[in-house]
């Protein structure tokens, strides 16, 4: 009797343990491949230069505060995200919410958007830059109503030309995560709602939107983590020398990194991230507010 | 009413379906061109507009015979981007499955800074996360192979968070329910959790593929040899010289992933029924 007792409590404290060992698969590797090098390159960020290794306190800090291309990359990033992110999300979860109430082509379309992402960044820079570029099809267009050519990628809009293209990129990904969210949602919530006779924006604000937070949470972040990865469309279209209205941070942080300067590329991240870690901590306090109120 | 409604954003998604099949109709229109034909319309030598034809004066196969047939090269390029692709999806799965349900039932002070930190981290931009991950690669003597590019995929905080966040909204009781009844961590996760959580895993896995089946930097510095480059590798740096072999590269990389999204949306809509709750 009381062996068999043991021998459940035995059973019992094992299948506790399980799901520590499965956490610590995933820190053992997040650990040795993302915090160790978030440490490294902390460290590098408060030294002098990567070879003497010499302290040199917030010196790289302040440096970059007084570098005229790097405040130039960080005032053009900042435009670029504050416009293209916010577009991308409410465009995104419009398509996903139009998807999901269509009957037939819905596969199609969620398809035709996720083509951007599968078309190597190459190929589709190329299309765009013959596209937007000074002898590109754009102004082929424009020609027949006498407008006169303008290099879209030179000039005062070009960063929206950017914000076109990103959105054009992106909107597939967050439509994903969105629909996947979406079908989260019973739908017996919907029929309670039916049934109670609430109207169409009630049961938006009041449902979706709500049982919908942990997946916009995502969302978000995933989205400023695509903004940085612009850099490479960029990068093919305008080549090493941007328009000044293209410079951004990126291309600091990736002169830094070709020159092997690591103590300004480091503390250019630092700068980054520490504004994004406020970004991400004010809407992890907001997501968790609101999913605390969750019914399940 | 609603019917017009429907109507509406029918011809919106029609619309914008346009403008996103445009590179790939290009591309792939212009795959079938000869190598001269390309060049010419893409020169702008003589200040011309760019001629983005569509309709090629002369279909040839030439592009993907030299792709596919001349040398053996480009087939297996392609196929290292599989054997580097293929294990980063399925091992981002299963690691991020197994620690999201343990974020999920675990309790412990710190939880929520750990999960915070895994955020947090995500968001190093690629330039600063290679140095150290070639340092650590280097610890690890693994620098040389797919390895050092596949273990930081597999163990990238994406996927925890995004299946985390996706369990958020399943209801709790019915895990409390099978954990009264005697279920262990296993059943649960393999009985209750994994058939609720399809449409996240099918979100999970297409953008993990998506992310990496364009990978280049991390190949670029991680993979000396050009013989086991992958395919994204080449197709970034033809562009300059052989646009038509580029074209044809493209279409010839871009279509099995197509096919693999296809089949993976279906999981996407697929919601969960709730039987049995209050």
């Amino acid at each position: 009797m009381d062996k068999e007792k043991m021998q459940r409590t035995k059973i019992h404290n094992w299948n506790k343990k399980i799901p520590l060992y499965m956490l610590c698969l995933s820190l053992v590797g997040f650990v040795s491949f993302y915090v160790i090098p978030f440490a490294v390159s902390f460290y590098y960020s408060v030294v002098d230069n990567p070879i003497t290794k010499e302290y040199c306190g917030m010196g790289n800090y302040m440096e970059l505060f007084q570098n005229p291309y790097f405040m130039k990359g960080l005032k053009n990033t900042g435009f670029f995200m504050a416009v293209s992110i916010p577009i991308n999300i409410i465009l995104s979860l419009c398509a996903a919410l139009g998807l999901r109430g269509m009957k037939q082509h819905s596969g199609m379309f969620n398809l035709i958007f996720l083509i951007p992402l599968a078309i190597p960044s190459a190929t589709a820079a190329f299309f765009w830059k013959n596209f937007f570029g000074l002898h590109g099809t754009l102004n082929k267009f424009l020609a027949v109503f006498h407008v006169p050519d303008v290099n879209w990628l030179d000039c005062k809009y070009s960063m929206l030309v950017m914000v076109l293209i990103f959105i054009w990129k992106n909107i597939g990904y967050d439509m994903t995560l969105f629909l996947s969210g979406l079908s989260n949602i019973p739908e017996q919530y919907y029929e309670y709602a039916d049934v109670e006779g609430a109207g169409r924006w009630w049961k938006f604000k009041n449902i979706t939107l709500i049982y919908l937070m942990p997946t916009t949470f995502v969302v978000i972040i995933m989205t400023v983590v695509n903004s940085f990865k612009i850099f490479k469309e960029i990068y093919i279209m305008t080549g090493e020398y941007p328009p000044d209205s293209l410079y951004v941070l990126q291309h600091y942080m990736n002169n830094m990194f070709l020159s092997l300067n690591y103590p300004k590329l480091a503390s250019a991240t630092y700068i980054l991230t520490s504004v994004m870690v406020l970004f991400v901590a004010c809407i992890f306090m907001a997501e968790k507010k609101i999913s605390e109120n969750l019914i399940s | 009413m609603s019917e017009k409604r429907a109507r509406i954003s029918y011809i919106l998604f029609w619309v914008a379906a346009i403008v996103y099949l445009a590179p790939l109709v290009v591309t792939l229109s212009n795959s079938f061109m000869s190598s001269r034909e390309v060049e010419k319309n893409y020169s702008t030598a003589s200040e011309q507009y760019i001629d983005m034809n569509i309709i090629p004066e002369k279909v040839t196969l030439s592009q993907y015979s030299k792709l596919l047939i001349d040398s053996p090269v480009y087939l297996n390029m392609f196929w290292n981007s599989v054997k580097l692709v293929a294990p980063i999806v399925l091992g981002q799965l299963i690691v991020s499955v197994l620690a999201a349900y343990a974020f999920m039932v675990m309790r412990f002070r710190g939880k929520e800074v750990v999960f915070l930190l895994y955020i947090i981290v995500m968001l190093l931009p690629l330039q600063v996360t290679l140095m150290p991950n070639y340092i650590v690669a280097d610890w690890l003597n693994i620098k040389e192979s797919y390895l050092a590019i596949i273990l930081p995929a597999v163990f990238n905080p994406f996927g925890v968070f995004l299946l985390r966040q996706y369990m958020k909204s399943m209801p709790f009781s019915y895990i409390e329910a099978a954990q009264v009844d005697g279920a262990g961590h296993g059943r649960i996760l393999w009985s209750i959790i994994l058939p609720m959580l399809k449409p996240g895993l099918a979100a999970l896995a297409m953008l993990t593929l998506l992310d990496y089946w364009n990978l280049v930097d991390q190949a670029v510095i991680f993979i000396q040899e050009a013989d086991k480059q992958p395919l994204s590798t080449f197709l970034a740096q033809i562009n300059s010289g052989e646009l038509g072999l580029a074209f044809a590269g493209s279409t010839f990389y871009a279509i099995p992933v197509l096919l693999i999204l296809f089949y993976g949306q279906e999981f996407l809509k697929k919601g969960i029924a709730i039987t049995g709750m209050k």
